[in-house]
């Protein structure tokens, strides 16, 4: 049974896990980004295709 | 052979076709081990000292690992660069810093959540927080350092001998708790004697330790492949004006 309940511990635990949770997607996502943005730019440049 | 292996991937063309379906199997690892962490983790009941605060173990200790471990990477990747002079060990160790410098702010972050309710204090300058502090700040100074040097070779070469010299801090984070008194927990997981903590503890903290690695090793090679094509895009580029 899930206990989502941190009683007196809440101001602590909740924002730990919502930091933890937003530092982790911003970080998948500003890497994929950057991952997108330099193989288009370096497709663009080269002038093919760049996979794998 | 781990040899083999490594010698295979040092070829950026064997590397890209690698980390194409590696990056995305790491990540999908990732997410259901760490699903699983945090159903285990909070179906575990409550510490009999640290009450509902034991449930930020989960996050703060895999992130402390993490800031640990893409350090040791960080400077595999920068010797393998400075003496082998391969690019790719260059792309793969500025890949890493900003993931290593993130997970060690949110060890950073959420110790200090976790110590307020069960120190009284949300810092102290005690030997682990320290050494931990040092080890963000040697981040930073390697990212700093990259994007103040304009020649990218001399940038490589000269993060890559202050990344060394922050190896040195490694084991003083890991050792620090036993060689100096301590307000912070000393070992618990693994200990000569075995691990010290409940397996109702020790099982959402196995797995999300290794979820967190999954996702650093996932990311860590999304951003090489970044890194790569970001110097064959300026490669290209150079060649274009000049």
């Amino acid at each position: 049974m899930l206990d989502l309940d941190m009683g007196k511990y809440a101001a602590f635990v909740w924002p730990a896990y919502a930091v933890t949770a937003v530092t982790l997607i911003g970080m998948v996502a500003l890497s994929l980004r950057r991952s997108a943005r330099w193989r288009r730019e370096a497709e663009r440049l080269r002038g093919g295709d760049e996979r794998p | 052979m781990p040899g083999d292996m490594f010698s295979a991937l040092a070829n950026p063309q064997r590397f890209m076709s690698f980390s194409r379906w590696a990056a995305p199997a790491l990540g999908a690892a990732a997410a259901v081990l760490m699903a699983a962490g945090l159903y285990l983790g909070f179906t575990a009941p409550e510490d009999y000292q640290q009450g509902d605060t034991v449930r930020i173990m989960f996050i703060h200790v895999s992130a402390a690992w993490m800031g640990m471990f893409a350090y040791a990477c960080l400077g595999g990747a920068s010797f393998f660069g400075l003496v082998f002079r391969h690019s790719l060990a260059d792309a793969a160790a500025r890949a890493c810093a900003p993931l290593g410098a993130a997970f060690t702010a949110l060890a950073l972050v959420t110790g200090s959540l976790w110590g307020r309710p069960m120190w009284g204090a949300w810092w102290v300058w005690d030997a682990r927080l320290t050494s931990v502090l040092v080890l963000f700040l040697f981040y930073l100074g390697y990212m700093a350092l990259q994007a103040a040097i304009e020649d990218e070779a001399k940038a490589d070469r000269a993060s890559a001998i202050l990344s060394l010299v922050g190896v040195v801090n490694l084991p003083i984070v890991h050792w620090s708790v036993v060689w100096w008194n301590s307000l912070h927990q000393g070992e618990s997981v693994f200990t000569r004697s075995g691990s010290l903590m409940a397996p109702v503890y020790l099982w959402p903290l196995g797995l999300m330790a290794v979820g967190y690695t999954c996702l650093f090793g996932s990311l860590w090679l999304v951003r090489t492949r970044a890194e790569v094509w970001r110097r064959r895009a300026r490669a290209a580029a150079i060649k274009a004006a000049g």
